[in-house]
């Protein structure tokens, strides 16, 4: 075949596999609701949740929290699940692992796809990718290299495989030339990519210079 | 069980692709495959043990090839059946209706009560309280078992019979290799367990590096 015919055809084989799955999905929701164990509302609600208000922005508050005061960081550190609910964000089983100057955390689940979703929201595509979680445990520096953060040798890297119900979530170190921000101002420059541990928070732009 | 999902370490996989600003669902199927297996698992028609499971047991290709939502999909209609909740006559059945009346939709109506328990099995409540005294401490030296169960279990292949240190206690939790099988709680202490990456990796281990994994008490043995 030539490639675009290759393409078309793997093109129109995803679309049936998805007219599929979601043909699928409409039989066994509409069977449940018959049977009184689902509602439309159920499925709208749980769904505009996750879309909406459950997302890394929950984390960013968690983390911004931790960089202004010290106690919160401590019991943050201590105690995850209690310091996260503190917050409002409470339902994983949580445990927040610090990054350092000589340590680095990641964090991956390679057997499906666990991740702290109360204070991160649903993991993307590419955390339950093949290709992350085979790689991340083995050969995690050259992994970050590719997200584009090259860790010193002298820098402990740490891979937490999310294996029980515990979740993890990275404490980011906070950027040189933030001092004077706010906590809100701090939150908005913690990704959600920095909780997990595949990129540095930055500074705002121009941060040096003011520091 | 020594599935195709056991990727740990595995080779053969090139760089992680990523989709910049993704959409938490890619299609309104996904989003209602993921609140029918909340509500399923929240009304105690099945647990997460017995839902990665049924993940798990997909055929090693059919794993491979399909989307993350397509194994939700297909465990959650396994569990169902398995369950007795739905029959795949049922299934099928309304398939075809389905591919007869495209426009078909299911009645809608409102459930404030079952939302709230929905809501509320969505918290995390594996932890119970200790039936005993941890084996393991803080600093011991440990060895994960050469175990290979046919079932459910969260010992990945690549920490099997290597040699770790205690790094922390988190408590009794509930034994995933009971609960997926309907054998019970079983709980048992969890630790987090950190292992250098040479003794994972032998000489492919990238330098300063460890592992760290959440491990059930009977995985391990004293070293």
């Amino acid at each position: 075949m030539s490639e675009s015919h290759a393409n078309g055809a793997a093109h129109a084989h995803e679309h049936e596999r998805e007219s599929q799955a979601a043909l699928r999905t409409k039989a066994i929701e509409s069977l449940l609701i018959e049977k009184g164990l689902l509602t439309t509302d159920v499925v709208d609600q749980v769904v505009s949740r996750y879309e909406h208000d459950i997302g890394p922005l929950n984390g960013a508050k968690v983390v911004a929290r931790a960089w202004v005061d010290p106690a919160y960081k401590e019991r943050l550190l201590a105690d995850g699940t209690a310091a996260a609910d503190e917050l409002g964000f409470g339902g994983n089983h949580l445990k927040v692992v610090e990054n350092t100057p000589t340590v680095h955390n990641l964090v991956v689940c390679t057997l499906c796809s666990c991740y702290p979703w109360a204070v991160l929201g649903l993991p993307p595509t590419w955390y339950k990718s093949f290709e992350y979680r085979a790689r991340a445990v083995s050969e995690p520096r050259a992994l970050l290299r590719e997200f584009g953060l090259a860790l010193d040798e002298s820098v402990e890297v740490r891979v937490w495989d999310s294996s029980s119900e515990v979740r993890y979530m990275v404490l980011p170190e906070r950027p040189a030339g933030t001092e004077h921000l706010s906590e809100a101002e701090l939150a908005a420059l913690v990704t959600r990519d920095a909780m997990i541990g595949v990129a540095k928070v930055q500074a705002p732009v121009g941060a040096e210079a003011r520091a | 069980m020594d599935g195709v999902h056991d990727l740990g370490g595995m080779h053969g996989f090139g760089p992680v692709v990523r989709e910049e600003n993704e959409p938490v669902f890619h299609a309104p199927w996904e989003g209602t495959v993921y609140a029918i297996n909340r509500t399923a698992m929240g009304i105690g028609l099945y647990n997460i043990d017995e839902m990665r499971h049924g993940i798990e047991r997909l055929p090693p290709a059919e794993y491979l090839r399909s989307t993350y939502y397509e194994r939700w999909l297909a465990t959650i209609e396994r569990n169902l059946i398995e369950k007795g909740v739905l029959s795949a006559a049922e299934i099928d059945a309304r398939l075809a209706y389905l591919r007869e009346h495209p426009d078909a939709e299911p009645p809608r109506r409102a459930d404030p009560a079952l939302l709230e328990r929905v809501l509320r099995g969505a918290r995390a409540a594996f932890q119970r309280p200790p039936t005993g005294e941890p084996r393991f401490h803080v600093g011991d030296a440990v060895v994960t078992r050469n175990i290979h169960p046919k079932g459910h279990t969260r010992l990945p292949r690549y920490a099997r019979d290597k040699h770790g240190t205690i790094s922390h206690y988190h408590g009794y939790y509930v034994f995933p290799d009971t609960q997926a099988h309907g054998q019970g709680e079983q709980p048992q202490p969890v630790y987090s367990v950190a292992f250098d990456a040479r003794e994972l990796w032998d000489g492919a281990a990238e330098p300063r590096a460890r592992v760290y994994l959440d491990l059930w008490e009977s995985y391990l043995e004293p070293a």
